[in-house]
């Protein structure tokens, strides 16, 4: 309540400044409030941050204002240079001079820098575009953002950083009021980063003012004038700069500071022997293979234990568990893999699920499910052969062993012979959990097990988790909600930009020490 | 949960036997347009023979677009081995029996080849097929010298324009009905394929109950089982009108059996039907999706090789301009028969129903002198509206 205030307070004194103002802004989806009652005011001569950890609805708030979700889907106001404005599409806010440059940049690979600079808003007439012209603004475009490059250079051949900054400079071409920058020196290194950062300053000299979403707490500390704060979808503080601390021990506080209530079921956790570990686990990018990805990892994980891997967006989870799962990621794989005590290397995804370890993707429509299939067909899909003999399917056999689990994990689905694209992410995601239950696997790794389900789905994927535990199982848990990884995990490993930074038993795990953890080893780079 | 497991099965049979009644209804509009000639036992051998290459292909051709691709080559690739049995049998005197077996492996190996583009380099099938039409059509003139190449030997022929000669009225003398001789080969097929259908049936009965299953009721049972049996030898006898069994036949009905068998109920056909659905998942799911990609196009080689010795058989000649075209009928007869474009979904069956549906079209226009061109257009027509239907009805669903 008392952060309230405060907000309240700054309202009156910027308001006359404030290109943009977002009032009241509560955006629902089905079964969760992505966003609840935000405000966001964002004066014209200032580079505001907007920080939160993953989830707390940033990106949501973000496709509010870019028209995303378009008027109507949301409750609230937008007051922008002055006038309420009502975004039916992204065209709108485009030309009301919002340009929102993603973490996908929105480049076409085999256009030239000069193309991809006027695409949609071509310099012609008649239809007939004008080469000269749309050179020569380029090349002037291109200087603001401090890059010399030949308008006719593919940006297919120019690296992530300065695509960035031709992003930048085409947002600039249609005379953009408020830029708005999410994560955009996640893909680049220090170098680039400064630049980058550089070139946001110098716009606001010139009277372009910034929003810019970051997870690098130091970069915001360095050039941010005001922190909103957003945390479980809701607008937390506002800190500015010269008035209030904003150093990062006090952003991350204002981003944790949350109580975990009873969100995960109690468990008795009896722990084994070691039953799965890696050590000096390092792999390549498998497209750029000159780009290291992993490096020097070593985890173990137990019997009956579960294990947490916190780290942020890009930290390199996935890929890690990917690699260690027949290497279903990455290229030049090194390091030892042990199972049961005895050396092992997988070689294909087919012979780590021989060898017990399964490895439930974060990604569960494009990666995990066949949506057009039913629901029997996807929980056997892992284990074709405990469904069948001599390569022939007992399809009656396979029925009913997905009725039993539809029974054991309550699937909420009339029938086993129901289409999977047809049921709701939290019954997909028990789907899933069935076939790697049936595939029998000593290790489970579990990649955002409960990502984008609701409240009560989730829970009863937390029990069912508890229960293979229970049952000996060795589980790893990746999630980028910490809250989650706290609540489930005896033990908690942090990965940032491809290390394991730390490794924290439950007792000493809080989301201040392991985002310090993250923090700290970014700050070392 | 009984009722839901029953209601199912109704909704089921009703998709499944959509095609099969517009190909009942199609059948009976021709019997009429031809004021009967469609259905005269010699039209119909004729049917199924001039329509059985194109089915062989629509077979391997549906494994293919199982996956979400297409072969574009299959007509060059029938041409080709149509080329080189000529070649081999007609000017190095190879035996025809032994040749059969080389086209088969050839048919593979050229599947093979193109398997390995699409699957392992990653090579769009589109493109790796439409270079292997024009690579094979090239290499049939090549080797045919642009010339026409006949006789094959009967042996050769028999395959595709003979008929299952009948070795059982050779021992017990020819038996006759209502005044004509019965051909009884063809009868005890009939008779042998309706046992093997009922005993099917009950075993699928007996192993539902098994796991605790509702099952349809006796009655439902019984008369599934009578209309079954009845089409099946109302069939074998209207052959028996004309001269019994087209070889031809028999090779596709075992081709048939063969693969609904395996797309239905082995892991092999899972692995495809996986891979088709969602080639990601599949491949998280430990299928070796790369394999199953590969041997798809094999088999496809294979069915094209089977298919170019059955026309060439037909036409007792190899010519440069064999199998032209096929690989569209082989398509649409997919397509038609409830295959998705975008894999994944798709029967033996139905495409089996599916080019019967284009043959019967096209040879009941023939009959009622319906011109080339219409005929094309017309078909065109056909296969448009069938996946409009298709799609039309899942959106309403």
């Amino acid at each position: 309540m008392k952060t309230a205030t405060r907000g309240i307070r700054s309202v009156k004194t910027t308001l006359d400044q404030a290109i943009l103002h977002m009032k009241d802004i509560t955006k629902l989806f089905p079964g969760v409030k992505a966003l609840d009652c935000v405000n966001l005011i964002v004066k014209r001569d200032e580079i505001h941050a907007l920080v939160g950890e993953n989830g707390a609805g940033k990106s949501t708030l973000m496709n509010v204002l870019g028209g995303v979700y378009p008027h109507g889907t949301y409750t609230g106001e937008i007051i922008f240079d002055g006038k309420e404005c009502v975004f039916h599409h992204i065209k709108d806010s485009e030309n009301k001079g919002i340009s929102i440059i993603h973490q996908e940049l929105a480049l076409v690979p085999y256009l030239s820098i000069a193309e991809n600079m006027f695409l949609g808003n071509e310099r012609a007439r008649a239809g007939i575009i004008n080469w000269q012209q749309t050179r020569a603004k380029t090349t002037e475009l291109l200087k603001l953002v401090g890059l010399s490059e030949d308008p006719d250079t593919l940006i297919a051949d120019i690296g992530v950083g300065k695509q960035q900054l031709v992003e930048i400079a085409k947002a600039l071409a249609k005379d953009v009021k408020l830029l708005i920058l999410d994560e955009p020196t996640a893909a680049l290194n220090e170098a680039e980063s400064d630049h980058l950062l550089e070139i946001i300053v110098n716009l606001r000299a010139k009277g372009v003012p910034s929003i810019i979403i970051s997870h690098k707490l130091k970069e915001v500390e360095r050039v941010a004038d005001s922190i909103t704060i957003l945390r479980d979808g809701a607008t937390i503080e506002t800190l500015v700069k010269g008035q209030d601390d904003i150093s990062e021990d006090r952003i991350i506080q204002g981003m944790v500071g949350r109580e975990i209530k009873d969100r995960f079921p109690a468990r008795e956790s009896e722990i084994g022997e070691t039953v799965f570990s890696v050590e000096n686990w390092s792999a390549f990018d498998p497209v750029d293979t000159n780009r290291q990805v992993l490096k020097d990892i070593s985890l173990y994980v137990r019997r009956g234990e579960v294990v947490g891997i916190a780290g942020l967006m890009g930290a390199g989870r996935t890929e890690l568990a990917m690699s260690m799962f027949g290497k279903a990621y990455g290229k030049k794989i090194t390091g030892t893999m042990t199972k049961d005590g005895k050396p092992v290397n997988f070689n294909t995804i087919h012979q780590a699920i021989e060898n017990g370890v399964a490895y439930l993707t974060e990604d569960r429509k494009t990666a995990g499910l066949n949506l057009i299939s039913d629901v029997k067909e996807n929980i056997s899909m892992a284990n074709l052969k405990g469904i069948s003999e001599m390569l022939i399917i007992n399809k009656s056999k396979e029925i009913h062993i997905a009725e039993d689990y539809r029974r054991k994990l309550s699937i909420k689905t009339p029938t086993v012979h129901q289409i999977v694209g047809n049921l709701s992410g939290g019954n997909q995601q028990k789907v899933c959990l069935s076939r790697w239950i049936f595939a029998a696997p000593d290790v489970l790794i579990l990649d955002e097990p409960t990502r984008g389900i609701d409240v009560g789905a989730k829970y009863e994927i937390y029990t069912i988790i508890n229960q293979l535990a229970a049952a000996g199982k060795a589980i790893i848990i990746i999630s980028s909600e910490l809250p989650e990884v706290l609540g489930m995990s005896d033990r908690v490993y942090i990965m940032n930009e491809g290390r394991m930074v730390g490794e924290l038993p439950k007792e000493k795990a809080t989301q201040e020490s392991i985002m310090r953890c993250i923090m700290q080893s970014s700050r070392g780079n | 949960m009984q009722q839901v497991q029953k209601k199912r099965k109704f909704e089921f049979n009703s998709r499944q036997y959509g095609m099969i009644i517009a190909l009942v209804a199609i059948i009976i509009l021709f019997q009429f347009l031809t004021k009967g000639i469609l259905l005269k036992p010699l039209n119909v051998a004729n049917l199924i023979m001039q329509n059985s290459y194109i089915l062989v292909l629509a077979i391997g051709m549906l494994l293919v677009i199982l996956t979400g691709n297409i072969d574009l080559s299959v007509g060059s690739v029938a041409a080709f081995i149509g080329a080189t049995s000529a070649v081999f049998i007609m000017d190095w005197n190879i035996s025809p029996v032994a040749v059969l077996f080389i086209s088969l492996v050839v048919g593979g190996l050229i599947g093979a080849w193109q398997g390995f583009w699409i699957s392992y380099v990653r090579i769009p099938a589109f493109i790796v097929t439409l270079a292997g039409q024009l690579i094979f059509r090239g290499l049939t003139m090549v080797i045919l010298k642009g010339q026409t190449k006949a006789p094959f030997p009967d042996v050769y022929t028999s395959i595709s324009a003979g008929f299952v000669p009948d070795f059982i009225t050779n021992i017990t003398g020819p038996i006759y009905l209502f005044g004509k001789q019965l051909h009884l080969i063809t009868l005890l097929v009939g008779l042998l394929l309706s046992i093997v259908f009922i005993v099917g049936e009950l075993r699928k009965r007996r192993e539902m109950k098994h796991y605790g299953f509702a099952v349809s009721s006796k009655l439902v049972l019984t008369l599934q089982i009578i209309v079954m049996v009845v089409v099946i030898n109302l069939f074998a006898f209207w052959l028996n009108q004309y001269r019994g069994m087209p070889t031809v036949l028999v090779l596709l009905g075992v081709l048939v059996m063969i693969y609904s068998f395996v797309t239905s109920r082995t892991t092999i056909g899972r692995h495809i039907y996986a891979f088709g659905g969602n080639a990601k998942a599949a491949a998280l799911s430990g299928i070796n999706t790369k394999r199953v990609f590969f041997w798809v196009y094999v088999n496809m080689g294979v069915l094209a090789a089977i298919a170019g010795i059955v026309f060439a058989g037909r036409l007792n000649a190899a010519t440069p301009k064999a199998g032209v075209n096929f690989e569209l009928d082989a398509i649409a007869s997919c397509y038609i028969g409830g295959a998705s474009a975008s894999g994944g979904i798709g029967t033996v069956i139905g495409c089996i129903v599916g080019g019967l549906i284009m043959g019967v079209l096209n040879n009941g226009m023939s009959i009622m002198g319906i011109s080339i061109d219409w005929q094309q257009a017309i078909k065109g027509l056909v296969l448009l509206l069938a996946v409009v239907f298709d799609v039309v009805n899942k959106k309403n669903k």
